[in-house]
């Protein structure tokens, strides 16, 4: 009996001294937390996509608190939401948050477009992109091997006859496959926008036409015509000036290679 | 036989010859878990060597003047890892306050060691093998010492190997049936055959019996 109660005795001791000595040094060494950085990054996601340019949401929280003169509006994923819950916690104004999507700038599928070699190693754009510049015949255009899918942290990018395509529903704008695309195939653009060009070749009109039959020849029509003047072309390669386009769908008409692809046009557009 | 020697035998048998994770088998969790990447391998690496210091610190002096004199060595395990958890907690806080930049680093792997097989391995196996030298408090308390650290220094030597070493095997293309966990663990076992080489090497080079 004796034995037993020498061992509760002994271990008691240990654990009450164990006890004591933390709850003292939770005292006296407490530190003290901002209450507010876990406030803030409760109105974030939490999708930790590093979107906003921080290491996750942790990191932007903690320099949201920091920073007085840091926009609340950078996270993509969060939206206006989270801008307008951030602003409330911090009691700042809230600018404009507009809501972003990814877009593969090329339309280089199976039909259009063909290999110049067979790749066989390791199954990633990164990888492939270094032998000659990729696979395809068109060395601007998406390798086709999903690294793109691989990051998307919504599932939202699929591939479809070799080229990536991004489901906008599902596309929270994080901007991550833009990132990591080798070829910077894919860009971010406003998920309102009316017009966008499917392809990123800058090659001279001709040879993009060998590569591609989708490609952007350079051929200037599209600007030529815009009334908004929201279309200009640079390098052989039309871009579309998001804020000035009105979406009136006259450049889907006069395009030859039909690399225009509108999304959300008011007059009737012929499907590229 | 000098100190020194003795120091360095204990040392080299602890990294190389009775590594902890690849020869014991000790702290396997942490060893496929946290060593995906080289920076995380070497955190938490240096967190458990810290803490295994800094255990065997506190458990020896606990067996020594505590446990032994009442013949109460069955309840080493309970008693042990309560005081390491405790101890672990306690670094915890005593880091935050005033040393934020290690929290910062270490931190994350501070709670994780708290029940960390190999930190209490070493504790005991230190008591158990010390103790029997039957030498005074001071030298085999040394030796206790230098041997957690040794340990530490051979978890912190597996880990970086193998972070490398799965580093390379992820960018292999190996068949789909290995793809993961099996193709670590058979690099984790190739890994540690190859430390079996080790085996007799500290008492013929430094000639200690």
């Amino acid at each position: 009996m004796e034995v037993v109660i020498i061992a509760v005795v002994v271990l008691a001791i240990i654990a009450l001294i164990c006890g004591v000595m933390l709850t003292v040094a939770s005292k006296f060494m407490a530190v003290e937390q901002d209450e507010l950085t876990p406030q803030v990054r409760e109105c974030l996601p939490g999708a930790n996509c590093g979107a906003c340019g921080f290491a996750g949401c942790d990191g932007y929280a903690a320099a949201l608190v920091a920073d007085p003169d840091l926009p609340v509006n950078l996270c993509v994923p969060g939206g206006a939401s989270a801008a307008e819950q951030i602003g409330a916690v911090l009691g700042r104004d809230v600018g404009e948050v507009v809501k972003m999507v990814a877009e593969v700038r090329c339309s280089g599928t199976c039909a259009v477009t063909r290999p110049k070699m067979d790749y066989e190693g390791i199954e990633s754009c990164a990888a492939a992109k270094l032998l000659f510049g990729g696979s395809g015949a068109c060395i601007y255009g998406c390798a086709g091997l999903g690294d793109c899918a691989k990051v998307c942290p919504e599932q939202a990018i699929y591939l479809v006859g070799g080229v990536a395509r991004v489901d906008t529903s599902a596309c929270v704008g994080c901007g991550l496959c833009a990132k990591t695309c080798p070829n910077h195939v894919i860009e971010m653009r406003p998920a309102a926008a009316h017009v966008v060009v499917a392809c990123s070749s800058h090659q001279k009109g001709a040879d993009t036409r060998k590569a591609c039959s989708a490609g952007c020849i350079g051929c200037k029509l599209c600007e030529r015509n815009c009334a908004a003047g929201a279309i200009t072309v640079k390098d052989n390669l039309a871009s579309v000036d998001y804020e000035k386009c009105t979406g009136c769908g006259k450049c889907l008409e006069v395009c030859p290679s039909g690399c225009l692809v509108g999304l959300d046009v008011a007059a009737p557009a012929k499907e590229a | 036989m000098s100190e020194v020697k003795v120091i360095i035998g204990i040392i080299m048998t602890a990294v190389l010859v009775n590594n902890y994770v690849l020869s014991q088998f000790l702290g396997i969790c942490p060893f496929l878990g946290v060593s995906k990447k080289l920076d995380q391998a070497t955190g938490m690496s240096i967190a458990v060597i810290f803490v295994m210091v800094l255990a065997t610190a506190v458990t020896y002096p606990i067996q020594y003047f505590v446990l032994n004199p009442n013949d109460l060595g069955y309840l080493q395990t309970i008693v042990f890892i309560l005081v390491i958890a405790a101890l672990v907690q306690l670094v915890e806080i005593i880091l935050k306050k005033y040393i934020p930049a290690l929290h910062a680093s270490l931190g994350v792997y501070l709670p994780l060691i708290t029940t960390n097989c190999a930190v209490l391995g070493v504790c005991i196996s230190n008591v158990d093998s010390y103790l029997l030298e039957n030498a005074a408090f001071g030298s085999s308390f040394v030796h206790a010492l230098f041997n957690a650290f040794g340990s530490g220094v051979g978890f912190f030597l597996a880990m970086v190997l193998f972070a490398g070493v799965r580093t390379r095997v992820e960018r292999c293309n190996c068949p789909a049936c290995f793809k993961g966990m099996p193709i670590t663990l058979i690099s984790a076992s190739i890994l540690s055959v190859s430390f079996m080489g080790f085996a007799g090497l500290v008492e013929n080079l430094l000639g200690l019996g």
